[in-house]
């Protein structure tokens, strides 16, 4: 840094990113930009319905009021509850599934790589399928129900459930695990032992937050059939009959805020 | 001392018995759903010969595939940007620590009516409003959109350090300048994890919402189903399948870049 | 290239000043061989650089030297947490660098180890850990259901009480202090009944005089249960207390190997390097 007259000073540029990286913001900031002008550009959106729709809203909620509560209890109740199992049973059933996956795709438990590959392989797949889908899937394959509403549920659910749970092992404490190794112990033991424990509060939330997105995803299945509320919600909406929707939605709420209470609750109590 | 009268493991009875109630319940349920292994079984005849007729997957109207996965990308592109674009001012206004009630209460009701009804239902709304196509299932998901990465932000912004905020504030910056100079800083790396998080799930979700109607591969899908066409099935969730885990690992990637 | 004493049998010097002494190793066939033991975590670049070493079935010697001379590697050598690229180690007839699976289970019940960060189970009770000492000996199982046999808990309970935390077993294990955990750790590894015990720096996380009290403790229970013990620590002042034999290496070489008081400030200096740390 020279000052010296006749000199000129060298220049201290403030550079908060180095040109390799700003060529890497620079790059995502394109791809998005780019994006995002092909989906504008190829989109159908048909104007009139456009004008149209502040107009379809309210004969949708002038036809929702008043809301048809006598439907409650023949229509809607058994179905509620039907969808609350659905959620809980299948949730369980994810959840017996995914740890041994997870277990296999922990680096640290299972040092195999193709084991860890193919085990993330199955997660990936059962969360890229869509809830609805798979139902679609069993409700070919059980007939339709709650039966092919819980599969559903469960294969969906082995992908969240076993990633976070994979992820959580990952970070056990290294030292724990080698001491148990050094008294002998066999592996079964070392992972009941060792990473159970350190795992157990992570295991409890991820099964809580999972159960909680589930009971609001069985609520829809039985738009295809696969039981529950849902099923009553088809009904209503192939019959127009929009004050039967508004219950069904309405019964839909209740319950999602009550899970959602519940288990709030009881992460701030026990975890 | 008698040690061996001592016991090495103290019973959890809180535990015990709930475990015991909640087995009770699991078989409450399986009745009251009418599982039976009969049903089991016959379910899984059915399907080892419905697993059969996946394969091989059809490859002939791969035009008609890849219009429907090309719809249902532009879905998630468009309600991911305007999810963003609408939540991040409302996630502000919602910041309890930096603004007054009469800004959050209404910001952060919004958001949890936006949280509230599955992205389905919210789409199937929106196709009685604005007709069948993509623009039902772009409004669908930029408002599950906006219910989910409202919150996470709002609360994001809660837990930054007001220091920095009051700081910026004694310069006598604009509001404009304190959020870039004093919350933005703070937050960034985390709003860019929920924002490549909530992308990937509009991508998962762009490809269910056709099934109501509202554009993407899922009306192509559905109506492979109804059709009984199950090797095209096959082929278009294999796509779907692929799809995502492209997605997932480009969106590690601009995590990197922006040192997430 | 060793200076002092030779390895084993004992320094004919050492006999004589106080063969008494329970911390003095005796002329015995040796519990632990180890010959030409050799790592290199990078090929080409050995951590360990041919170590041969004989231990005797009593006694507790300490092995100092700067970080990163490959003391810590050398311990874990012995039970194979870390894999040796050449060379033996020869315990209860067995070489232990030639076993897998069950048998290196199985050896490994016989070798307890002591850790510098402890490695407790945290979220376990001090009487679940201890009994993790156990889990060589019982089926996963058992282990599973928590069915000990009775002398191992009985024996349990009396460990704890000689460690001075009897009243703790049903405690957790991260709601104690880091010396008391750290006898939890020392009481879970005499709970495999070992012929050996290995320690990895067990003091280091502790306070001074909490250091000299685990020191104690593991002494006396070398004493009492009759198992030969290996300490790796930085602490000379604490080594030439506690231990009947001293092992200095520096440069993934054995450049000492004797008793206590026949270390100098000379050996001091060729195992550390360096002046001003001595006074």
């Amino acid at each position: 840094m020279s000052t010296a007259p006749g000199l000129a000073a060298v220049e201290r540029e403030w550079r908060r990113f180095t040109p390799a990286e700003r060529l890497a913001r620079f790059a995502v900031y394109l791809g998005i930009v780019a994006a995002i002008v092909a989906s504008l550009q190829s989109i159908e959106i048909i104007p009139e319905f456009l004008y149209d729709a502040p107009e379809q809203i309210g004969d949708m909620l002038r036809r929702m009021w008043p809301v048809a509560w006598d439907h409650y209890p023949e229509g809607v109740h058994a179905a509620l509850l039907d969808s609350l199992h659905i959620a809980t049973l299948g949730t369980l059933a994810a959840v017996v599934m995914a740890v041994p996956v997870a277990f296999l795709a922990a680096r640290n438990v299972t040092p195999v790589p193709w084991l860890n590959y193919l085990a993330k392989l199955i997660l990936v797949s059962s969360r890229s399928v869509n809830t609805l889908i798979w139902a679609l899937f069993f409700v070919a394959v059980f007939g339709p129900g709650a039966l092919a509403g819980t599969m559903a549920i469960a294969f969906h659910s082995i992908g969240f459930t076993g990633k976070l749970l994979g992820e959580a092992l990952e970070e056990s404490n290294r030292g724990t695990i080698e001491a148990l190794e050094a008294t002998g112990a066999p592996r079964f033991a070392v992972l009941l032992k060792g990473y159970w424990p350190q795992v157990k509060p992570a295991f409890w939330a991820i099964v809580l937050f999972r159960w909680d997105i589930n009971v609001r995803e069985s609520a829809v299945l039985g738009l295809v059939g696969a039981g529950g509320v849902g099923m009553a919600l088809d009904t209503a909406l192939n019959l127009f009959q929009w004050d039967r929707v508004a219950m069904v939605l309405l019964a839909i709420f209740a319950v999602v805020v009550a899970a959602e209470v519940v288990v709030t609750g009881i992460r701030r109590r026990v975890l | 001392m008698s040690a061996a009268a001592r016991r090495a493991f103290v019973p959890n009875w809180w535990a015990r018995a709930a475990w015991v109630a909640f087995a009770l319940y699991v078989l409450y349920a399986a009745s009251q759903l009418e599982f039976t292994p009969a049903r089991f079984l016959a379910g899984i005849e059915h399907g080892a010969k419905f697993v059969a007729r996946l394969f091989p997957p059809d490859l002939s109207r791969l035009a008609l595939l890849a219009k429907g996965m090309a719809e249902s990308l532009q879905i998630a592109v468009l309600a991911s940007v305007l999810g963003v674009l609408i939540s991040a001012p409302l996630a502000l206004a919602a910041a309890r620590n930096l603004m007054p009630a009469w800004a959050t209460w209404p910001a952060r009701a919004v958001m949890v009516l936006c949280r509230s009804f599955h992205p389905v239902i919210v789409a199937i709304l929106f196709v009685k409003a604005v007709g069948f196509g993509a623009l039902a299932g772009i409004l669908a998901l930029t408002v599950a959109s906006v219910g989910f990465l409202g919150k996470l932000m709002t609360e994001a912004i809660e837990e930054i350090s007001l220091k920095q905020v009051e700081a910026v504030r004694a310069t006598g910056a604009p509001f404009a300048s304190l959020v870039t100079y004093a919350v933005l800083p703070q937050v960034f790396s985390r709003l860019v994890g929920f924002v490549s998080y909530e992308t990937d799930a509009n991508l998962r979700n762009s490809t269910m919402v056709g099934i109501v109607g509202a554009g993407g591969i899922g009306g192509t899908l559905f109506a492979a189903f109804q059709r009984f066409d199950y090797d095209f099935v096959c082929t278009i969730v294999l796509t779907i399948i692929a799809l995502i885990m492209a997605g997932e690992v480009l969106t590690v990637r601009v995590k990197r870049v922006f040192r997430a | 290239m060793t200076t002092g004493a030779p390895a084993a049998p004992a320094a004919s010097a050492a006999v004589a000043a106080s063969a008494a002494d329970p911390r003095r190793s005796t002329a015995e066939a040796p519990a632990l061989r180890i010959r030409g033991l050799v790592k290199a975590y990078v090929p080409g670049t050995p951590v360990l650089r041919g170590i041969d070493l004989d231990f005797a079935p009593r006694g507790i010697t300490a092995i100092i030297g700067p970080s990163g001379t490959g003391k810590s590697t050398l311990i874990r050598c012995i039970n194979r947490l870390v894999e040796p690229t050449a060379g033996e180690i020869l315990f209860e007839g067995q070489d232990l660098t030639r076993l897998r699976g069950a048998a290196l289970r199985l050896a490994r019940r016989h070798i307890g180890m002591v850790f510098q960060e402890y490695n407790l189970v945290e979220r376990l009770t001090v009487m679940e850990n201890l009994l993790c000492g156990r889990l060589g000996y019982v089926t996963p199982l058992d282990a599973w259901l928590r069915r000990y046999p009775p002398r191992d808990v009985e024996r349990a309970f009396e460990l704890l009480d000689t460690v001075g935390l009897g009243p703790h077993a049903h405690a957790r294990a991260d709601s104690l202090s880091g010396g008391q955990r750290q006898r939890v750790g020392i009481a879970r590894a005499v709970m495999q009944e070992p012929r050996l015990l290995l320690a990895d720096e067990p003091t280091s996380s502790l306070d001074p005089k909490t250091s000299v009290e685990i020191m104690a403790l593991v002494a006396a229970l070398s004493e009492k249960h009759g198992f030969p013990v290996i300490i790796n620590i930085h602490n000379v002042a604490l080594a030439k207390r506690f231990a009947g034999r001293i092992v200095g290496m520096t440069g993934g070489r054995v450049v000492y190997d004797g008793a206590p008081e026949a270390i100098t400030d000379a050996h001091l200096q060729t195992i550390y390097g360096g002046e001003d740390w001595l006074h």
